[in-house]
C-alpha cells in the first residue's frame, strides 16, 4: 500500500490564511483564501472547507476571480505560475508558466486576456507591476512570457496597488508617495507627502490603497492612522485630498463597498470601521474582532465583507456589520511557551493560541477545534505593556486534568505566578477550572509533570521551579456542607542543596520521580518521597528528563544544554553518555528547514502506517510534527502531497452535483451493488467486473467541467471501450511485510520533551483498517492475501 | 555685534481683541478685518499682508457685518444699528447712518456692487442704493417674526431651511441655484432653491458652524466652526471623463483654538479669524503659481504698529491699550555676569501710572517724550497732553488744557529728542509742530498736505539734532521737512510697498526706511539721494531668507557710538546691520548663531556678514537701545494671551 518513497518534509496545514486578501465568489457562497501552497475554498454559510486547490509548488501569493468567467479562479505563486481553477469542482484547468517569482495578482474585466502580477527582476527590493498576456491554447500548461511593464519601484504588498474606474488607472503607494498610472494617457502622476522628521509628519507613510468603484477617488491608508481620500488626481496641480482620522495606529487595509457609498478600514485596534459617504462624522464600528485586521475584502454581490486577522482567522461579516462566520486556522501570533502537546482525548495538537489562550488544533482537518481561555482577563493590545503569559501546560490522567502556569514579570523582583488546574467535564466536553494556586513557587516554574501511571488512583502533579524546590500536588477532597468538591493541595516540598530544579519526570509505572537540579539528577520514591539516589555527571545543566518505556523502563534519559544525551541505567546506576550524532541514530534528515526548529511532538496516528525499511520504522506508529521559528508547522511524510489528503470530499461533491441523467442511474446502480460485492468478495473468490468509478475515462468525463471537455465524438469511443471488460487486471501493489512492532524508544533520538507514544497494541497486522480482519486466523489471512494479489486495487478507492 | 544688557520685559499685558468679520476685496486685493472692540483694520495682501490702515474702535459700535462695495468702498453695520462708511484715504469715518431696524446682524452687497442689503434685529431686510457719496434707503422687505440672521447674498427669499432650535449662521446662494447653509448643529447643507429640498448634508463638527465664504468662481468654499477648525469644500468632477460634479469636503485646517467667527475666500487663499485673535491666511497650493514664500501660511496676531514708547533718560515704558495707558519704570540690577546669564533684579519694575481715557473711543496712538516728562495720546475726537513731575518716588500728573481746535485727532505723535517739540500727524494729512514749554505749549507751524492729496501720514521720524522730520503715508513716498526753515526739503521716491518703519540716523542724517517687502533703504537727507551702501545692497539684493520673513519691521534705531550699525526688529527677530561688513549672498548662512568664543578669529571673520540676527526674544513687540550698553525688549508670549481668552470648546483628545 505504501510505496517506499523517501521521507520528505512537508507542510501539514496550519498555514497562514491571512497572507493575502480573501476573495468571494460572485454569488457570495464561497470564500477563497490562500493557505500555504494551497488555495482553500470555504463555504461562507457553514465555514466548512469545501475544496483545497492543490498544485502550486510554493507559497500562493495571489488569488482573483476570472473576470470573464466567475466560476473560475486565477491564482499565482512564488513558483512562477499562474493557475486557472474551476473552484466548483476543485479542478485545475490551466497552468500559465511565467517563470518569475510572482508576488501578487490582479485581474481586470477590461483586460480580457491578460492579468497583472508583481515581480522583481533585478534588485531584491525593487518590484514591478507587469501585465502578463495569457495565450489562448488548449494545452494544460502554457508558457506565458509576454510581459509588458506598467509601473516600477512599487511596494511588493498587493495592498499597495489598486485599479480604479474599471481599469482606467492604477494607483500604487510606497513610502511617502502615491503614483497613479493612466492606461489611456500612458502617464504617471506622482503625489508626495511630507516626510520630514518632525513629529507631525514622521508617520505619513502610505500603507495601503483602494479605489472607489464609481468615482475618481483614491483612498490611502497611512501609518499614523489617517485615511486620505484623493480626488482630482488627473491634474498634477489641482489634486486635493480629505483626511479621515479615527485609527490611532497604522491603517492595515482599506476597501470600498461595491457601490462605493462606504469605505471600510481596519487596523491594530481590531475594529472594523465603516465610513459612510466618506464623511468623518458618519461612521459605524464593528468592535472586538479579537486581533489586528490584516485584510479586508468585499464580496462582488455586496452582501458580505470579510476581514483577515493576524491570529490566522477570517471573519465573514454581513453588510449590516454582523459577524456571521469565523474560519480559524492555527493561531500563530504569540510565542509558543508551552511547546507542542497532544491532547490525549482528541489527539489534537495543543499549544499557545491567542494571548492567554490554549488552542486545540486538529491536525487531520487543519482547523482549530477549541480555544480555552486560561488567563480569563481582557487582553489590551498595546506596545510596551507587559502581559500575563501562559508559560506551561501539561495534561494528566488521560486528559482528565490540565495544569497551566501563567506568569507576568514587570520588574526583576516582581514576579506574578499563578497555577491553574482544570478538570475535564464530560457533560460540557470542556475543561473547567478546578483549583487556582497563587504563587505556587517563589520563582519561575521550569516543569510540570503529571503521574500517569494507572495504579495511582490519586492524581499527582509535580512542579519544579528555579527557587530550588519541587512540589508535589495531590488531589484531595474539598467537600463542604454545600457541595462535594475536589481540589489540589501541596503534599510535599523537596529540594536538593539549593540547586535550581530544572525538570522533573515520572517513571512509566509512577513509582519513581526524577528531578534534575542543574547538573544533578535525583531519583525519589513516589510513595514516601524519599531521595533514592542521585546521579551527578558534570556534563552540563540538564534540560530534559525522560524515563524509558516498556522494556526500556529501566533507563532514564537526560538531555543537557550542551547537546549531550545521558542515559542512566536505574538498576545498575550505570551511565551511558552519547552525543546524538555518535551512536547510530535511527534517522537523520538534514536540511529540514531553513529556520531553527523550536518544538517538536510525536502525534499518534489514527491508522498506523507500515514502513518496512528500518530507517522509517519510527514513523510507523506516530507522526513527528515540528514548529519552526517562523511558526510554520511541518512534518515528515513519504506520500506525495496530492495523495496526502483524502480525496473523498472532492468525490462526494462531484457526485452530489451530478444531475439525474442516464449516467446518474448507471452510477447509482453500481453503487448499490458495490456494498454487496464487497461482502461477496470476501466470501467467495469471484472475479468481479470493474466498477465504473475505477475506470479513468469515466471519472475524467464526470469530473471535468463541460466547457473544457473535448468533443463528444472523441469521447464516445473511449467511453464505450472503457465499459468493455478488460482481460488483464491490475496487479496489486506490493504487499507490505509484517512489521515487527518492537520499537521501544522511538522518541529518544529527539532532544525535545516529546514522549507521547502509545502503548503497544497487541495486533501486528495493521495494513488494513478493517476490524473484521483482526479476528482472522493466520491461514485465512494467507488466503486473503492471495486474493488480494488477484484483484484488490479497487478496494483502496473506497 | 557687541554685548548688551537686555531688559526683558514681559509685563505688557496686551490682549488683542477677537476678530468678528473679515471681508475680502478682489479688485484691490485688500482685506478688511473688524474686531470685537469695533476696530477695523485693512490688510494689503499684495504688500506682504501688511496692515496698512486701521480705524480705531468705539465701545458702543460693535461691528457685526462688514462688506466692500463697488469702487472699493467699505461699509460696516453694528449693534448700534448704524451703517458706517469708512474713508480709506483720510482714515476716518465718512458717515454713519441709522438703518432704523435695531442692531444690524448681517450685510451683503449685490453682485454688481451697487446695492446694499442689511438684515436687522427686528427681522426686516433693508435695501439701500449706493450713491457716489452716500447710501440711500430704497425699500424694506417684509418682516419676519424671528430676527434675520441669514446672510442673503442675492436678493431672493429663501424658506424652510431652519429647523427648530437650530440656528442657521450663514447661507450662500450660488449662481446655479444651490443654496449652502451652515448651522449650529454642525452641518453644512446643500439645498436646491427651485424645489426647496435638501440635496446633501455634511456633518462636520460637533459644535456650531459659524461662517461660510464662497470663492468668486464658485468652485470652492470655506466654512469655520466653533471648534476652531476651518473646512475647505471643493467642487470636483466625479470621474475624469464626465461632466458631473459634486461638492466634496477636502481639507480641514486647525489653526485656531477658539471659534472661527469669520472666513473669507480670496482667489488664492483661505482667510479665517476668530475669538482667538489670530488672522490666518492659508494659501491654496493648487492656486499658487510658484512655490515661493507667498505659499506659506500666515498667522497675524499683533498689530503692525507700535504700541510702546520709551523714555530713554528715565528708563520708562509707556504701554498703549485700547482704553488706557500704563507707565512702567524698568527694574535695575547691580549684578554682572557672563554672556547669557540672567541677572537678579535689585529693584523690581514699577507700575507708575494707569491713565484711563475718557469716553467710549479707543486710543489711536500715544507717546512719551525722551525726557519722560510729557505724555501725549489721541482718540478719534480728542487729543490729550500731560505733564509729568517727578519728586523722588512720587509722580504728579498734570493735564495740559486748552488744546487748540485743530489738534482733535492724531494718527501719530512724536517728541523731539530734546523733548522741546511735539510733532503730530493729524488725519487730514497735515503735520503740526508744537513747541513745549514748562507747563504750556505754543503752536509753531503746520505743514499742509500736498495739494490734491488727502492721504494721512502715519509714520514720523525726527533726526536727533532736531533739524529734519520725515513723514510717510500709506502709499506715497516719504516726505522730509526742514524744521529750521519750516519747509519741505525733499521727497524720497515712492516705492511699490508701504513703509513699515522710519528712522533718521544721528550725525549723518541718513534716513533708513523699511518696507513691507522687507527691503531696507538708506537715504541721505543732506545729499537728497540714496547712500552708497543702499545702492550696493539694492544691486546685490537681500538674502532670500531675509525676504521671506513674514512680519514687518516695526522699529529702527541707531547706536550712538557705532555709526555703522542699524538696529531693527520685527516680531520674531532682532537684527543689527553692520554696514562695514560684507553683505551675505544666498549661499551664506543668514541666521548665524553667535560663534562660540573659542573658535578662531579667522573663521569668525570669514563667516561674518552684515546681518547679525538674534531670535532669542519672540514675539517681540518693541526693542530699543536705552544707552550704549543696554537694550530693552518687550515680549508678549502667545500662551499668556491664550490664557486670558475665554476657554475654548472642550474637545476630547485621544490618549488623554
Amino acid at each position: 500500500m505504501v510505496e517506499e518513497e523517501s521521507v520528505r518534509v512537508v507542510r501539514c496545514g496550519g498555514s497562514e490564511l491571512n497572507f493575502r486578501r480573501a476573495v468571494f465568489s460572485a454569488d457570495s457562497k464561497y470564500i477563497f483564501c490562500v493557505s500555504g501552497d494551497f488555495v482553500k475554498v470555504h463555504s461562507t454559510a457553514t465555514e466548512e472547507c469545501v475544496h483545497i486547490l492543490q498544485g502550486h509548488r510554493n507559497l500562493v501569493t495571489g488569488i482573483q476571480l476570472n473576470p470573464n468567467n466567475h466560476l473560475q479562479l486565477y491564482s499565482c505563486s512564488f513558483d512562477g505560475t499562474v493557475k486557472l481553477w474551476d473552484y466548483v469542482d476543485g479542478i485545475l484547468i490551466k497552468t500559465f508558466v511565467v517563470g518569475l517569482k510572482l508576488h501578487a495578482l490582479f485581474t481586470l474585466p477590461s483586460a480580457e486576456d491578460s492579468v497583472f502580477v508583481i515581480i522583481n527582476k533585478e534588485k531584491p527590493d525593487v518590484f514591478q507591476l507587469v501585465s502578463v498576456k495569457l495565450p489562448k491554447s488548449s494545452s494544460q500548461e502554457i508558457e506565458a512570457k509576454e510581459l509588458s511593464f506598467v509601473l516600477d519601484y512599487i511596494n511588493q504588498s498587493p495592498k499597495c496597488i489598486a485599479f480604479g474606474n474599471e481599469g482606467e488607472y492604477v494607483a500604487a503607494v510606497r513610502d511617502f508617495y502615491l503614483s497613479v498610472y493612466f492606461f489611456k494617457k500612458k502617464t504617471t502622476s506622482r503625489f508626495t507627502l511630507s516626510s520630514s522628521r518632525n513629529k507631525k509628519h514622521a508617520k505619513n507613510n502610505f500603507t495601503c490603497v483602494a479605489c472607489h468603484p464609481k468615482e475618481d477617488c483614491i483612498a490611502t491608508g497611512h501609518k499614523d492612522g489617517k485615511i486620505r481620500l484623493w480626488r482630482n488626481f488627473d491634474d498634477d496641480k489641482k489634486y486635493t485630498y480629505t483626511c479621515l482620522h479615527w485609527h490611532h495606529d497604522m491603517v492595515m487595509d482599506l476597501a470600498f463597498s461595491v457601490t462605493g457609498t462606504s469605505l471600510l478600514s481596519g487596523g491594530r485596534e481590531s475594529v472594523l470601521v465603516e465610513w459612510r459617504d466618506a464623511t468623518e462624522k458618519n461612521k459605524e464600528f464593528l468592535p472586538r474582532l479579537g486581533a489586528t485586521i490584516e485584510h479586508i475584502s468585499v464580496s462582488p454581490a455586496g452582501d458580505l465583507f470579510c476581514t483577515s486577522h493576524s491570529d490566522n482567522k477570517i471573519i465573514v461579516i454581513h453588510r449590516n456589520l454582523e459577524a456571521s462566520a469565523v474560519i480559524q486556522g492555527l493561531v500563530k501570533d504569540s510565542n509558543i511557551f508551552t511547546g507542542l502537546m497532544v491532547d490525549p482525548r482528541t489527539k489534537a495538537l495543543v499549544l499557545n493560541g491567542k494571548p492567554g489562550h490554549l488552542q486545540f488544533y486538529s491536525l487531520q482537518h487543519d482547523k482549530q477545534l477549541y480555544n480555552l481561555d486560561i488567563i480569563q482577563q481582557e487582553y489590551i493590545n498595546d506596545y510596551g505593556l507587559i502581559q500575563i503569559e501562559l508559560t506551561k501546560a501539561a495534561f494528566g490522567c488521560y486528559g482528565n486534568w490540565l495544569a497551566t502556569v501563567e506568569q507576568r514579570q514587570e520588574k526583576e523582583t516582581e514576579l506574578e505566578l499563578q497555577m491553574k488546574l482544570w478538570m475535564y467535564n464530560k457533560k460540557t466536553q470542556g475543561f473547567v477550572l478546578n483549583t487556582k494556586v497563587n504563587m505556587p513557587h517563589e520563582d519561575h516554574i521550569t516543569a510540570l509533570c503529571f503521574c500517569n501511571a494507572e495504579k495511582f488512583e490519586n492524581p499527582t502533579l509535580v512542579t519544579s521551579s528555579k527557587d530550588g524546590h519541587f512540589k508535589v500536588w495531590i488531589l484531595t477532597d474539598d467537600s463542604d456542607i454545600y457541595k462535594k468538591a475536589v481540589g489540589w493541595t501541596c503534599d510535599f516540598v523537596g529540594s536538593y542543596h539549593k540547586y535550581q530544579a530544572t525538570n522533573c519526570c515520572f517513571s512509566e509505572d509512577g513509582s519513581l520521580l526524577a528531578v534534575s537540579f542543574e547538573e544533578i539528577v535525583t531519583i525519589w520514591d513516589s510513595e514516601t518521597w524519599e531521595l533514592k539516589c542521585t546521579f551527578c555527571q558534570r556534563a552540563g545543566k540538564i534540560r530534559h528528563l525522560c524515563f524509558g518505556r516498556l522494556t526500556c523502563s529501566k533507563y532514564l534519559l537526560g538531555a543537557t544544554e550542551n547537546g549531550i544525551l545521558c542515559c542512566w541505567n536505574l538498576l545498575s546506576c550505570a551511565l551511558f553518555v552519547f552525543k546524538p550524532s555518535e551512536p547510530r541514530p535511527l534517522y537523520i534528515q538534514k536540511n529540514i528547514s531553513r529556520e531553527e526548529v523550536q518544538w517538536g511532538v510525536f502525534v499518534p496516528r489514527d491508522v498506523p502506517e507500515s514502513f518496512t525499511s528500518e530507517a522509517y520504522q519510527w514513523l510507523n506508529r506516530s507522526q513527528f510534527y515540528f514548529l519552526t521559528k517562523s511558526q510554520s508547522l511541518l512534518t515528515f511524510s513519504t506520500k506525495s502531497p496530492e495523495e496526502k489528503l483524502t480525496p473523498t470530499s472532492k468525490q462526494l461533491l462531484a457526485e452530489e452535483s451530478l444531475p439525474t441523467t442516464p449516467f446518474y442511474f448507471i452510477l447509482g446502480k453500481h453503487r448499490e451493488q458495490q456494498d454487496e460485492k464487497i461482502n461477496e468478495a470476501f466470501e467467495s473468490e469471484l472475479v468481479q467486473l470493474p466498477l465504473t468509478e475505477n475506470i479513468p475515462a469515466i471519472s475524467e468525463l464526470l469530473h471535468t467541467p463541460a466547457h473544457v471537455l473535448p468533443s463528444a465524438s472523441f469521447l464516445c469511443s473511449k467511453f464505450v471501450s472503457s465499459l468493455l471488460l478488460s482481460k488483464e487486471t491490475k496487479s496489486g501493489e506490493e504487499i507490505p511485510e509484517d512489521v515487527d512492532m518492537e520499537e521501544g524508544k522511538e522518541s529518544d533520538d529527539s532532544d525535545e520533551e516529546n514522549d507521547f507514544t502509545e502503548k503497544i497494541q497487541d495486533t501486528n497486522n495493521t495494513d488494513l483498517g478493517e476490524d473484521l480482519l483482526h479476528q482472522l486466523s493466520k491461514s485465512e489471512e494467507k488466503e486473503l492475501r492471495k486474493f488480494r494479489k488477484v484483484d484488490y486495487s479497487w478496494i483502496t478507492v473506497l | 555685534m557687541g554685548e548688551f544688557k537686555v531688559h526683558r520685559v514681559r509685563f505688557f499685558n496686551y490682549v488683542p481683541s477677537g476678530i468678528r468679520c473679515v471681508a475680502y476685496n478682489n479688485q484691490s486685493n485688500r482685506l478688511a478685518v473688524s474686531r470685537t472692540d469695533g476696530t477695523v483694520e485693512i490688510y494689503n495682501l499684495s504688500a506682504n499682508y501688511f496692515q496698512e490702515k486701521f480705524f480705531p474702535g468705539h465701545e458702543s459700535r460693535a461691528t457685526e457685518a462688514l462688506c466692500w462695495a463697488k469702487g472699493q468702498r467699505l461699509f460696516s453695520g453694528g449693534l448700534n444699528g448704524e451703517i458706517i462708511e469708512y474713508d480709506l484715504q483720510a482714515l476716518n469715518i465718512k458717515y454713519a447712518m441709522d438703518a432704523f431696524g435695531g442692531p444690524i446682524w448681517s450685510m451683503a452687497v449685490s453682485p454688481c456692487g451697487s446695492q446694499l442689503l442689511v438684515g436687522c434685529e427686528d427681522g426686516s431686510v433693508k435695501l439701500f442704493q449706493i450713491t457716489p457719496d452716500k447710501i440711500q434707503f430704497e425699500r424694506n422687505f417684509d418682516r419676519q417674526k424671528r430676527s434675520a440672521v441669514h446672510k442673503m447674498l442675492v436678493d431672493r427669499q429663501y424658506m424652510g431651511v431652519s429647523k427648530r432650535k437650530c440656528i442657521i449662521w450663514g447661507v450662500a446662494f450660488l449662481s446655479d441655484g444651490t443654496v449652502i447653509s451652515v448651522d449650529s448643529a454642525g452641518k453644512v447643507q446643500f439645498w436646491d432653491s427651485a424645489t426647496g429640498t435638501l440635496v446633501k448634508n455634511h456633518l462636520i463638527a460637533n459644535a456650531d458652524v459659524q461662517s461660510i465664504a464662497v470663492s468668486d468662481q464658485e468652485d470652492s468654499f470655506v466654512v469655520g466652526t466653533a471648534e476652531g477648525t476651518v473646512f475647505h469644500f471643493q467642487l470636483v468632477s466625479v470621474t475624469s471623463n464626465s461632466s458631473e460634479k459634486q461638492w466634496v469636503r477636502t481639507k480641514p485646517f486647525q489653526h485656531h483654538t477658539h471659534d472661527v467667527r469669520a472666513v473669507a475666500h480670496s482667489p488664492t487663499a483661505l482667510i479665517s479669524g476668530g475669538t482667538d485673535t489670530h488672522l490666518v491666511i492659508r494659501p491654496l497650493m493648487e492656486k499658487v503659481e510658484v512655490k515661493n514664500y507667498d505659499a506659506a501660511l500666515r498667522k497675524i496676531t499683533f498689530p503692525h504698529r507700535r504700541l510702546i514708547s520709551c523714555s530713554k533718560k528715565r528708563h520708562l515704558l509707556l504701554f498703549q491699550f485700547a482704553h488706557h495707558l500704563e507707565l512702567w519704570r524698568l527694574g535695575s540690577t547691580v549684578a554682572t555676569g557672563k554672556n547669557g546669564d540672567t541677572l537678579p533684579l535689585s529693584k523690581d519694575a514699577d507700575h507708575l501710572l494707569h491713565l484711563k481715557t475718557k469716553g467710549p473711543e479707543n486710543i489711536i496712538c500715544s507717546c512719551i517724550s525722551p525726557c519722560g516728562s510729557w505724555i501725549a495720546y489721541s482718540t478719534t475726537s480728542r487729543f490729550f497732553l500731560y505733564r509729568l513731575n517727578y519728586e523722588h518716588d512720587n509722580i504728579s500728573l498734570q493735564r495740559v488744557s486748552k488744546m487748540p481746535a485743530f489738534l482733535r485727532s492724531a494718527l501719530q505723535i512724536l517728541f523731539s529728542e530734546d523733548s522741546t517739540k511735539l510733532f503730530v500727524a493729524s488725519n487730514q494729512g497735515s503735520l503740526h509742530i508744537i513747541r513745549l514749554l514748562e507747563g504750556s505749549f505754543k503752536h509753531l507751524h503746520t505743514f499742509q498736505p500736498q495739494s490734491g492729496t488727502v492721504e494721512s501720514m502715519c509714520l514720523l521720524a525726527i533726526s536727533p539734532d532736531g533739524n529734519w522730520l520725515a513723514a510717510s503715508g500709506t502709499s506715497a513716498g516719504v516726505h522730509v521737512y526742514n524744521i529750521k526753515h519750516l519747509k519741505l526739503h525733499c521727497t524720497v521716491p515712492a516705492y511699490n510697498f508701504p513703509v513699515t518703519a522710519l528712522a533718521i540716523a544721528p550725525n549723518t542724517n541718513n534716513l533708513v526706511i523699511a518696507h513691507s517687502d522687507q527691503q531696507v533703504f538708506e537715504y541721505s537727507i543732506p545729499d537728497k539721494q540714496y547712500t552708497e551702501w543702499s545702492r550696493t545692497i539694492q544691486k546685490q539684493g537681500f538674502h532670500y531668507l531675509w525676504l521671506q520673513r513674514d512680519t514687518p519691521i516695526t522699529h529702527i534705531s541707531f547706536h550712538p557710538k557705532r555709526p555703522m550699525h542699524i538696529l531693527l526688529h520685527d516680531a520674531y527677530m532682532f537684527c543689527i546691520i553692520d554696514k562695514s561688513l560684507p553683505l551675505p549672498n544666498d549661499k551664506t548662512l543668514l541666521y548665524n548663531p553667535l560663534p562660540p568664543t573659542n573658535e578662531s578669529d579667522v573663521i569668525r571673520r570669514r563667516t561674518a556678514h552684515a546681518f547679525k540676527i538674534s531670535k532669542i526674544y519672540k514675539p517681540l513687540l518693541f526693542m530699543d537701545l536705552l544707552d550704549e550698553r543696554t537694550l530693552v525688549a518687550v515680549e508678549r508670549p502667545l500662551d499668556d494671551i491664550i490664557a486670558q481668552l475665554p476657554p475654548p470648546i472642550k474637545k476630547k483628545k485621544f490618549g488623554t
